[in-house]
């Protein structure tokens, strides 16, 4: 039987419509506009760690507004925000729910280190960090692991994952992802607004990408930290409809070998870039957690008014 | 059995892992920013009581185990074997030494128990939480005595033995916590 009654508290209610009220100021204020776009398109998105839950007949539920929002930019509407519901299969846990609330927005014309400063802008007031801290990927997990994400051999990660309870048989990327939940995330200084940049070059996902100064690929992505979880992933957004094609293709035969279901790539978002994406910034911020951030709550379920397993 | 994905992961699922039946007691969900996805499971190795903690990739399955829970009927013991009966169908399962461990001193005849079937063979025999057993076997008690002193050793028809308080004596009905071996109280009759 499911349970009729609400899972959270009145006073978890009300945190969340400040917290909404707050956020719309913010954008009011800035004289950005508020769009909307649709939860249900016929196109989900060929990401390998990313599952779109299909709706027969119509398509997927969206695991992000980015395609139709990058469509509008495209369109010529400047800069947006919005805040919407986004759904992902299979991911349900302490800080994850099927179904969540993302704010995301586009800043035509802003370099990343601009989006960064409004992130911090944004999220200062509602979280009090004791300071902001900024690293490059390669640094931070190198500190914490004691191995260089990028040059070191998929055995040497291995055999530093293990010793963590690493499951075997994974490759390079997810080896660094096992490292990064369980050994560099919970090592961030809780109170501090962490924000990490340059991600490894395989993990641009829609962000452009350069080479440091080593020569290693590494793309303009960032992600900000609080109370040891992830609530921000940001893009220097990538605006070449050839390499994004490219990028779709690749995460096809990613799939195929994964023995996941094929995705067809965003025909709509492919032509919006081919006729010219504005150079910009786009960040998402996951509204639930930066709620469990602001209430230091623990545990996502209980600041959702019906969390999955009463939904 | 049907195969479970870490999605169907939940306490109290039964999945076969290195070839022995388990329990999930704990399933978490970790997932690094836009990569990889985990599940961190902890376990019971129903066969020997043992805490796993394992990873998976979040997407991974196990084979279920067809392990059941059934309240049966303690018959008799003839040595090496420990025989329940299911109390609507009658049918005679035999326990052999590994699955009745602890719980043998334990077990009166006529007493229902939990068994746990793994394709229909017990494999842990529960107590019930609370048995009532004769003394066979006690020093004398001295009068006066009220519980707070340490009491002494007492020996069960079952061959168990529990402290319990100098005032009770050989041949009475004592209630016994079989969780914590533990003396209750005395039976009047």
């Amino acid at each position: 039987m499911t349970d009729w009654r609400p899972a959270t508290a009145r006073e978890a209610l009300a945190a969340r419509a400040g917290l909404l009220a707050y956020v719309r100021a913010f954008f009011a204020e800035r004289d950005i506009l508020e769009v909307e776009t649709p939860c249900l398109a016929r196109y989900g998105v060929t990401d390998l760690h990313i599952q779109c839950i299909e709706v027969p007949g119509y398509g997927f539920l969206q695991s992000s507004p980015e395609y139709h929002m990058k469509r509008l930019l495209a369109a010529g509407s400047g800069a947006i925000w919005q805040i919407s519901r986004v759904f992902r299969h299979g991911e349900a846990g302490r800080r994850h729910n099927p179904e969540f609330s993302l704010l995301e927005w586009y800043r035509p014309g802003f370099s990343l280190d601009q989006l960064i400063d409004e992130c911090v802008a944004l999220l200062s007031p509602l979280l009090n960090p004791a300071s902001v801290a900024r690293y490059h990927f390669r640094d931070v997990f190198r500190e914490h692991t004691g191995l260089d994400p990028l040059t070191a051999s998929a055995a040497e990660l291995a055999q530093r994952a293990q010793q963590n309870g690493a499951p075997s048989e994974l490759d390079k990327p997810a080896l660094v992802d096992w490292l990064m939940a369980t050994v560099v995330e919970p090592a961030l200084t809780k109170d501090q607004l962490v924000i990490i940049d340059e991600f490894p070059g395989w993990a641009a996902a829609l962000a452009r990408k350069h080479q440091d100064d080593d020569g290693e690929w590494v793309a303009q992505r960032f992600e900000i930290y609080f109370a040891g979880y992830e609530l921000a992933n940001g893009y220097h957004e990538l605006t070449d409809a050839a390499e994004q094609s490219a990028r779709f293709q690749q995460d096809r035969q990613l799939r195929q070998q994964h023995g996941l279901r094929d995705m067809a790539p965003d025909s709509c978002l492919l032509d919006a870039l081919q006729q010219g994406l504005p150079d910009c910034s786009g960040v998402a911020i996951g509204l639930d957690r930066v709620l469990m951030a602001q209430l230091g709550v623990d545990d996502i379920r209980i600041l959702l008014s019906f969390p999955a397993d009463r939904a | 059995m049907a195969n479970y994905s870490t999605n169907d992961f939940k306490a109290g699922l039964k999945v076969m892992l290195d070839g022995d039946p388990c329990a999930i007691l704990e399933n978490e969900y970790v997932k690094p920013g836009k990569g990889q996805a985990f599940n961190r499971v902890r376990l019971r190795n129903l066969k020997n009581g043992k805490v796993w903690e394992r990873t998976f990739r979040s997407g991974d399955s196990l084979e279920g185990a067809d392990v059941v829970d059934q309240e049966m009927q303690f018959l008799y013991s003839d040595g090496e074997f420990w025989h329940f009966m299911h109390p609507t169908t009658f049918e005679q399962l035999a326990a052999g030494e590994a699955a009745v461990a602890d719980a043998a001193k334990w077990l009166k005849e006529e007493d229902s128990c939990q068994v746990t079937l793994w394709n229909g063979v017990p494999l842990v025999v529960y107590p019930p939480n609370f048995v009532e057993l004769e003394i066979i076997e006690t020093d004398p008690g001295v009068k006066g005595d009220t519980a707070g002193s340490g009491g002494k050793p007492a020996k069960l028809t079952t061959g168990a033995v529990v402290r319990v308080p100098l005032f009770v004596q050989t041949g009475e009905i004592v209630k016994v916590d079989t969780r914590s071996g533990e003396y209750v109280g005395r039976i009047k009759d």
